[in-house]
């Protein structure tokens, strides 16, 4: 009894989310401006309802980290942010995302426009067969830009920020698919930079790597963060709890708990996430 | 309680060993002969026809007489063919994989077509050349061309080639597609510079195999009317030709023993011809297949 009482609690405490004067003490961010304010976002697959009435409001500059067990819809959502879902075809929606104040479903909004915005790092690397320079200007050059000097900045400094130039500086000119599993996402990383994204997406960019390449891909969300805004879904929660500001707990499709992550890991006001991140499913 | 008796094991091991051999022997057996009968038949050709594999052969056109006879504007017909076909159905092929793969809704209609592109591949080609009749011969005025029989051969080939495309753009992993989508790529973008890049070993693959079926290819030429024997090389798209298919198949049914050595020779020649095309199929696919 006592569970179901806080789960129809908890549902309030979700819903004020959305920007709203009393939110009292926890949450203090309301100064920072909102990158992804998504209001009763629901979304289909065929028949699958795999999102409901989502609302969540992202702050900038926060690590957003997204949890939740498989199947919850964590990955869905963070592939709606930049449309990327569209690529199933059988995908419905309906509700608002918007960034930064328009609506990213609108029919007007262009998802080349917002992908050259919101960039992503996927969960498996995914370079190209290319050399390591061609893919790090591989965004930059479909944007139009051919001048060579340009180019070799934008390379060095993306690379720079990956933190993995010193390591690949040397072998520009390599294929990509030489380096590590590690220094691969780290490329992957470099690539998405280069096009200076406002808003960088993972999706569980370290579960296909070994520990020592996570750890270097956390300790760069942290670099990142001062620039860009992350939203990162993890399966891991001690690296939500490591490395994220706010923590997003999905569950069924819907978002059970969305709060400051030490909150949600000392004291979580749903059964349910404490029942997850003391692992007790998922 | 065990199910699997020991002495059962053993008393069956004997027989199972003896059927597996069994097997391996009629398989071995099925492979021999159809090397056998391969052997055979290059053996001969080749005892027959090199007497007759000189530099004339290659100078010399058709002609009545045997030690005159030559497969210049033969061979020169097969490769001006050739040259027509690989664009034709270069283009027509792969931008319809591009289509289907890349573009198309998967829905009823589209796999409608689908199907019958894949059956389209089994349509006999003596039926492409009745085709081939009637639309560029007759319809469209083109005569027993170079183009019209090019025409022809490049959509018997086309449904071969968008299906070696369309499996070789489908061999892209979807992860090389997002990562360009995902810095906003727009889907032509995606094509020309991931998707493409990556399939055109596979593509160039099957192109220069389909071309290779061309080449060989009689019974559409002979619904056509195409001579047999010319005494001037094709001077434009329009001109009169040859191919070496044909001259052969004229060499074969002539009454004089000495054609059937003069046969020979030109199915030197041609399968020369195959082997360097199919040697640069496996080159491209062995040089530029990129690996996950």
């Amino acid at each position: 009894m006592v569970d179901l009482m806080n789960k129809t609690n908890n549902k309030e405490t979700v819903n004020i989310k959305t920007p709203s004067p009393s939110m009292g003490p926890s949450i203090q961010a309301a100064d920072k401006n909102s990158v992804f304010n998504t209001k009763n976002f629901n979304l289909w697959y065929g028949d699958h309802h795999a999102l409901k009435d989502i609302n969540l409001d992202i702050k900038e500059n926060d690590v957003t980290a997204i949890i939740g067990p498989s199947g919850c819809g964590k990955s869905t959502y963070i592939k709606a942010l930049n449309r990327m879902v569209e690529l199933v075809p059988i995908v419905k929606t309906n509700g608002e995302i918007n960034y930064r104040g328009r609506n990213i479903l609108d029919a007007s909004y262009e998802v080349e426009e917002l992908r050259t915005r919101v960039g992503m790092v996927f969960q498996k690397p995914n370079p190209f067969p290319k050399s390591i320079y061609d893919n790090i200007a591989y965004g930059p050059r479909i944007h139009g830009i051919k001048n060579k000097k340009i180019l070799d900045e934008i390379v060095e400094k993306s690379l720079r920020g990956a933190a993995i130039w010193d390591e690949v500086k040397d072998r520009l000119n390599q294929n990509a698919y030489g380096l590590s599993g590690g220094q691969q996402q780290r490329i992957c990383i470099a690539r998405c930079l280069a096009i200076e994204p406002d808003v960088i997406l993972m999706d569980e960019p370290t579960s296909a790597l070994d520990p020592i390449s996570t750890l270097k891909v956390e300790e760069l969300v942290q670099e990142l963060k001062d620039n860009y805004s992350i939203i990162i879904v993890t399966h891991n929660m001690q690296q939500a709890a490591r490395i994220s500001d706010k923590t997003a707990f999905f569950l069924n499709g819907e978002v059970v708990e969305f709060d400051h992550t030490d909150k949600i890991f000392s004291t979580p006001k749903d059964q349910r996430t404490e029942d997850y991140i003391s692992g007790r499913f998922g | 309680m065990k199910y699997i008796d020991d002495t059962v094991v053993m008393k069956r091991m004997k027989s199972r060993l003896t059927y597996n051999k069994i097997w391996k022997a009629v398989f071995l057996l099925a492979t021999s002969l159809a090397l056998l009968t391969l052997v055979i038949l290059l053996v001969r050709i080749v005892s027959q026809g090199t007497g007759y594999l000189n530099l004339d052969f290659f100078n010399n056109f058709g002609s009545r007489f045997p030690e005159k006879a030559g497969v210049k504007a033969a061979l020169i017909g097969s490769i001006y063919l050739m040259l027509i076909i690989a664009p034709v159905s270069m283009f027509l092929g792969v931008g319809t994989a591009i289509y289907l793969e890349e573009y198309a809704k998967k829905n009823k209609f589209t796999n409608f077509i689908q199907m019958n592109i894949s059956n389209l591949a089994g349509v006999p080609s003596i039926v492409f050349g009745l085709l081939g009749l009637t639309i560029f011969v007759r319809m469209l005025f083109l005569g027993k061309s170079l183009l019209a029989a090019g025409f022809t051969m490049s959509l018997l080939i086309l449904p071969v080639i968008i299906v070696a495309s369309q499996e070789a753009i489908r061999s892209v992993p979807k992860e090389q597609r997002e990562a360009s989508y995902g810095m906003g790529a727009t889907k032509w973008q995606t094509i020309t510079r991931v998707v493409l890049p990556a399939a055109i070993p596979g593509i160039l693959t099957g192109t220069i195999l389909a071309l290779s079926r061309a080449v060989g290819e009689t019974a559409p030429l002979v619904v056509l009317g195409i001579p047999v024997i010319l005494q001037f090389l094709p001077d434009g798209l329009l001109s009169q030709f040859t191919t070496l298919p044909m001259q052969i198949y004229d060499w074969a049914k002539r009454p004089q023993e000495e054609f059937q050595f003069v046969a020979s020779a030109g199915i030197i020649v041609l399968m020369i011809l195959l082997v360097i095309m199919n040697s640069i199929a496996i080159f491209i696919r062995n040089k530029f297949q990129k690996r996950y």
